[in-house]
């Protein structure tokens, strides 16, 4: 019997998926308790104890934490120290002369570290890496020793150009750690070696600012799961959708922010694989935000621009997830101009919406689905006191029906056709506008909310069709067992391609192939395929935004390079220009080693299915295109495989409720997914 | 309005700034100037057919441009009314960038797009870029010394640049004849075309979706409302007249200060705007033309209720006098290179000063309010080529009721971010000694103001001209409620061991440089809100603690607190 254990830490709950494969097949249990905010390792081993196993009975536990995202978004970090170049110590401060907002003058920005712990030492590189002034390493020993004293537990060495010529930081850094009493010492250019001074050293103190928290948390974790007899592999969820073992995972600690959004994809990914598709825009909605990715061609988007929050970007390759600060707790009024309005305000989790009876008094894109009979009030897992459907419906008539001439219903509906079409504006925005066309897709709808408004999402989009996976509400959890051993290679050349030496591009990817292998080769979970994806961010020469473009392989040709960088750029922005020169501005090598693929069907017991009369229990009024329908309501875990519902209908299961719109039809496919066309 | 409309309106307010901001979008990711690609300095829109009247634009665009195209949409309809201009045919698209024609600058060159449905005109689509350069005495187009438009680059009234979908060879033959580096403005050019392209497929979605009838009565109603969504906005500000002043450090040609004087009355639900007693037109660069004038009024009051949306309506309620006679309403052939990067943000600092009187809470000290524009013209012998680089930089933003000010803020009008020290270096033959907080240039305040930043560039090879245009040399940006103001702006060239100082402090061509020498600017730090002695002690504590002031000036400024 071999157990491996997917544990995915986010924001409310703590999900746990368990696989127990032997000679018989392979069995699943799945756990959800409450995150424990405080110290997330008491949640996890609640979680295993809920699945009724012992943690001496796992072989493999793969942990996705939010521990670090937290930490830098409430900036509960480490006190960090900076060594950087004389000149340039308010670089981090500075920023790019930006402000929160297009319009408005308000808003205050505070770098992770600040200025009195940010020291400048005599030395300096040139763009083409000639040293200018040497490394003065007096002054760099005299800095690690003030940032000592003054009580800073982490340090950054960052110098200008480092990506050209690292040189005086590999210098510093061995300085420093003589002077150092604990390893989290983060050079900028080890992370990533790209050139803009603010990005690479804000990526840096974002590492050095959570590498103290995730090595406390993980060494706490492994004690505790040490303790109750756990003596095999713990690996760790990074935001570029791959796993890596808890030894190695705080030096790259900052990879693992956004990790939790990354797996979500990731499970998306592995539900298309099986699902024989390969199209996905990926859809996750929840109470307070949403997050959204898009999958072509099988492979999850990767982007190394990803901002966490403002004035704090993280250069570092991850999955591009794009959060919508819309949820099921966005707030319907109705404006000074008259005009419905949903969001940006939300009512969040605390109070939430009126009907979680938390004191919320505002209508919300939720209590729009419970006055609608969309959702069963009598199902919230958020809910602490009832609140009765009267006092909801009157929350509408007051702050909307009235105002508009509407009825309670038609406000209600009215406020989902809104939040859905500024949904799939933003939607757009992060994906089918980059070129794609909308038919090609499915919408992959998880969170506890996506499946309620999918259906309508992708009639307003032009997707033909939806797909709810088994376990919607436990999406994170599974990403964590599907996710493959990955790790990623950047490299600035910035050259025009016609002068470029093509032995050194493939020197290039050579190099960072084998330093990626030699990594992902120290990992022990069981590898069934090693696959290594080239690539390079390139550009017209006097352009600044990139296209990545896929190498087929690293003995790739001039032609064949400018060919597919032209087709690449030709669908994104349908526009050739033969007249300009073609730049390799950065190479990127992925070495990704891909697990045995995990068995979607058990996700749920075949056991519990039976046929389409015995899951049906019941039928509610449900409000939809203007008029009451009796809709039929379901039991996903009773559905038969090859089921086919027609809509009206609600298909409820404990983790996520789907709506079956008039006119759409759903199927139960070979796997247990849920396929609906619109 | 019967049900379906309460909703129908909402979803088609969305859906045009839907089609603006996927505009706005295609526009900089495709584009090859950096000033559009990376600064954004761009916008998208779409205007009424037959006024021209602002229907929606892009989030994402440059705020000066928020109330300019609907001037240069409206002299275009003029235009071809007037028989000037030849009639829209499908795909065709104009191209214009006179400043006289509802423009700013000449390097902002705006491209226009007729939409039909079944044959007849629905409405306009219109974009804006900041071309890197447009000819002229001055590489980038920022002459301090012009004294008259012809000098400031090449001037087009409205040609059609494509004709029936397609390019119009001659007419770019034209323009990239008499433009520097114009090898790349083709890609500029179909970026910028591109993206009207893409307005107008996303456009033609809604229309089949609504009808032109339904879309029409939308626009007309979401007119409407926005203009009340603004009435209910000003009426919450006290009844009565409140007048500022701001000042223009000088024109680039003639020293001494130009005076904006701004009279603002608020009565009921209207804002009433009167400039006259300002300066009259001046010799060089730094008029501004009238719809240039108009559109600053707008973005600041935008930054003040940044919830209303952009459309005709929402700007109904502002009464703007025209400032005829003054140097706010330049006429041809008045030299306006500066209008849109300088003066609109003194422009817009009256407005603020005139608002902070009467809603405190809402609106900060003056921000730093420069686009810190610098040009370096030059010839690199190590890659046998020349060179036109620009370095814009932020200032502080003032303090306000609820905290400091913001470092290194964009300047008012923009949103455009600074290219970093290490692309500079990359393509430009220069070495930056520093990058830094501009230490002690915060006003002092309750709440003091933000820092400017201070760098130091040195020219590694060649040869090269430096060439500025920046503002608040002269006085730093004022505080309020008994705040201080912020540093001064200051400009210094260090050549042959000698240090130099403009004459006009902020704006100066063609100073010659040669390798080895170096270029210092330090921007303006933002004013101060509110007397410093009420400045919590722990945070005059921390700001020494940080080295933002010496412990001397924080005697000075904060006096016992300290």
């Amino acid at each position: 019997m071999r157990r491996m254990a997917g544990i995915d830490v986010g924001g409310t709950f703590t999900d746990l998926l368990l696989t127990e494969a032997d000679s018989s097949g392979v069995r699943v249990r799945l756990a959800k308790v409450p995150t424990t905010i405080r110290n997330q390792a008491e949640g996890v081993l609640a979680a295993i104890r809920a699945a009724e196993v012992a943690p001496a009975d796992l072989d493999l536990v793969i942990h996705g934490t939010t521990a670090t995202t937290n930490a830098v978004l409430e900036r509960k970090t480490a006190k960090v120290g900076l060594i950087t170049t004389a000149g340039f110590r308010d670089v981090l401060e500075l920023g790019r002369r930006t402000r929160p907002k297009p319009y408005g003058l308000f808003g205050t920005f505070e770098p992770l570290i600040p200025r009195e712990w940010r020291r400048e030492v005599p030395e300096r590189v040139m763009a083409d890496g000639a040293v200018h002034t040497p490394l003065d390493e007096g002054a760099v020993a005299e800095a690690v020793r003030a940032l000592l004293a003054e009580g800073c537990e982490a340090l950054v060495i960052h110098f200008l150009h480092a990506y050209a010529n690292p040189e005086h930081e590999l210098r510093a850094g061995a300085i420093a750690r003589e002077l150092w009493p604990n390893p989290y010492v983060t050079l900028g250019h080890a992370l990533l070696s790209e050139f803009r001074e603010y990005e690479r050293g804000t990526t840096a103190s974002v590492n050095a600012a959570v590498q103290p928290i995730l090595d406390r948390y993980i060494r706490r974790l492994q004690d505790d799961l040490r303790a109750q007899g756990f003596a095999r592999d713990l690996l760790v969820m990074n935001g570029n959708g791959g796993t890596v073992p808890a030894g190695l995972v705080v030096e790259a600690a900052a990879k693992t922010v956004m990790s939790g959004p990354a797996s979500g994809v990731m499970a998306a990914a592995a539900t298309l694989a099986q699902s024989g598709l390969t199209n996905a825009i990926t859809y996750d909605m929840g109470g307070t935000s949403t997050d959204v990715a898009l999958i072509a061609g099988g492979v999850p988007e990767v982007s190394a621009e990803l901002t966490i929050d403002y004035g704090l970007p993280i250069h570092l390759p991850m999955v591009d997830v794009h959060t919508v600060g819309a949820g099921g707790g966005s707030i319907a009024s109705v404006n000074r101009a008259g005009m419905l309005q949903v969001g940006p305000e939300s009512a969040g989790s605390e109070p939430g919406p009126i009907g979680y009876g938390r004191g919320g008094t505002r209508p919300t894109i939720t209590d729009a689905n419970l006055v609608l009979g969309r959702l069963d009030p009598a199902r919230l897992t958020a809910v602490r006191a009832g609140v009765s459907l009267d006092a909801i419906r009157d929350a509408f008539a007051r702050d909307l029906a009235g105002p508009l001439g509407l009825s309670v219903e038609e406000a209600a509906e009215a406020v989902i056709r809104l939040g859905n079409v500024h949904m799939t504006g933003a939607i757009r925005m992060v994906s089918l506008s980059r070129g794609y066309d909308p038919r090609d897709f499915v919408l992959f709808a998880f969170g506890g909310a996506g499946p309620l408004h999918a259906v309508a999402l992708a009639r307003e989009l032009g997707i033909p069709e939806v797909l709810v996976p088994a376990r919607p509400g436990l999406t994170n959890a599974l990403g964590c067992l599907v996710a493959d051993l990955r790790q990623d290679r950047v490299r600035t050349l910035n050259r025009p391609l016609d002068g470029l030496d093509m032995a050194d591009l493939r020197g290039v990817l050579e190099e960072q192939a084998a330093d990626a292998l030699a990594m992902v080769a120290e990992e022990q979970a069981e590898i069934e395929e090693t696959t290594i994806l080239y690539g390079a961010d390139m550009q017209f020469r006097g352009q600044t935004h990139l296209i990545r473009v896929a190498l087929p392989s690293r003995e790739i040709d001039r032609a064949t390079l400018q060919d597919l960088f032209e087709t690449a750029y030709f669908r994104r922005f349908q526009v050739r220009l033969p007249e300009i020169r073609a730049v390799v501005v950065n190479l990127v090598t992925s070495v990704i080693g891909r697990r045995t693929p995990f068995p979607l069907a058990a996700l749920i017991d075949d056991a519990g299915r039976t046929d389409l009369a015995g899951a049906r229990l019941g039928t509610r009024p449900v409000y939809a295109g203007g008029a009451w329908h009796e809709a039929a309501i379901y039991a996903r875990e009773a559905l038969p495989l090859g089921a086919e519902i027609v809509g009206p209908a609600v298909i409820q299961q404990i983790d996520a409720t789907t709506v079956i719109e008039p006119g759409a039809t759903a199927q139960v496919d070979a796997i247990g997914n849920l396929r609906i066309r619109v | 309005m019967t049900s379906l409309d309460a909703l129908t309106l909402a979803v088609i307010q969305a859906g045009l700034q839907q089609v603006c901001n996927e505009m706005d979008i295609a526009f900089s990711r495709s584009a090859f100037s950096p000033v559009i690609a990376e600064a954004d300095d761009r916008s998208d829109g779409i205007y009424d057919r037959d006024t021209g009247a602002l229907i929606a634009q892009g989030e994402y665009g440059l705020p000066v441009f928020v109330g300019t195209m609907q001037y240069s949409t409206g002299e275009l309809i003029r235009l071809i009314r007037e028989g000037k201009v030849g009639a829209p045919e499908p795909g065709d698209i104009y191209i214009v960038n006179d400043p006289y024609l509802g423009g700013t600058h000449l390097m902002d060159v705006r491209f226009v797009k007729p939409v039909f449905v079944d044959g007849a005109l629905f409405c306009w689509l219109q974009n804006t870029g900041h071309w890197p350069d447009i000819g002229g005495m001055v590489p980038g187009g920022f002459s301090a010394h012009a004294t008259e438009v012809e000098q400031e680059g090449l001037r087009l009234p409205p040609v059609k640049l494509f004709k029936r979908g397609a390019m119009d060879p001659e007419i770019f033959s034209i323009i990239a004849s008499n433009i520097r580096v114009a090898d790349q403005r083709i890609g500029d050019i179909k970026a910028q075309a591109a993206a009207l392209m893409v307005g107008e497929s996303r456009l033609s979605d809604l229309l089949a979706k609504y009808g032109p009838e339904t879309l029409d009565a939308a626009i007309t109603e979401i007119r409407a409302r926005s203009a009340e969504r603004m009435r209910a906005e000003i009426r919450q500000i006290p009844d009565g007249t409140y007048t500022s002043e701001a000042f223009v450090d000088s024109d680039g040609v003639v020293n001494e200060p130009l005076r904006i004087a701004l009279s603002m009355t608020k009565a009921g639900d209207g804002l009433t705007f009167d400039f006259s007693g300002s300066s009259p037109p001046c010799r060089g660069p730094m008029n501004s033309v009238v719809a240039t004038t108009y559109s600053s009024v707008y973005l600041a009051v935008k930054h003040v209720f940044p919830d209303v949306p952009i459309n005709a309506g929402t700007f109904a309620p502002l009464t703007i006098h025209r400032p005829e006679g003054t140097f706010l309403d330049a006429r041809y052939p008045k030299p306006v290179s500066g209008c849109a990067a300088e003066v609109s943000q003194r422009i817009a600092e009256a407005v603020f000063l005139a608002l902070v009187q009467a809603i405190p809470e809402r609106v900060t000290a003056a921000p730093a309010g420069t686009s810190g524009n610098f040009a370096l013209g030059g010839f690199d012998p190590a890659k046998n080529a020349p060179y036109v680089m620009y370095q814009i930089t932020g200032g502080g933003y003032g303090g306000n009721a609820a905290h400091d000010g913001l470092s290194n803020g964009c300047s008012t009008i923009g949103i455009s971010k600074t290219a970093p020290v290490e692309v500079m270096e990359q393509y430009y033959p220069v070495l930056f000694r520093r990058f830094a907080l501009r230490e002690g240039s915060g006003g002092a305040g309750a709440h003091r103001g933000g820092f400017g930043v201070h760098y130091e560039v040195e020219l590694l090879r060649g040869e090269a001209r430096a060439s500025f245009v920046m503002d608040h040399g002269r006085f730093g940006p004022p505080g309020v409620l008994g705040g201080g103001a912020g540093a001064p702006n200051v400009v210094r060239i260090h050549r042959d061991g000698e240090t130099i100082t403009p004459l006009h402090l902020s704006k100066d061509q063609n100073i010659a440089i040669k390798a080895g020498d170096r270029v210092e600017v330090m921007t303006p730090g933002g004013g101060g809100y509110g007397a410093p002695a009420t400045r919590d002690p722990a945070l005059v504590a921390r700001d020494l603690r940080r080295g933002y002031y010496r412990d001397d000036e924080a005697k000075d400024l904060w006096g016992s607190r300290s």
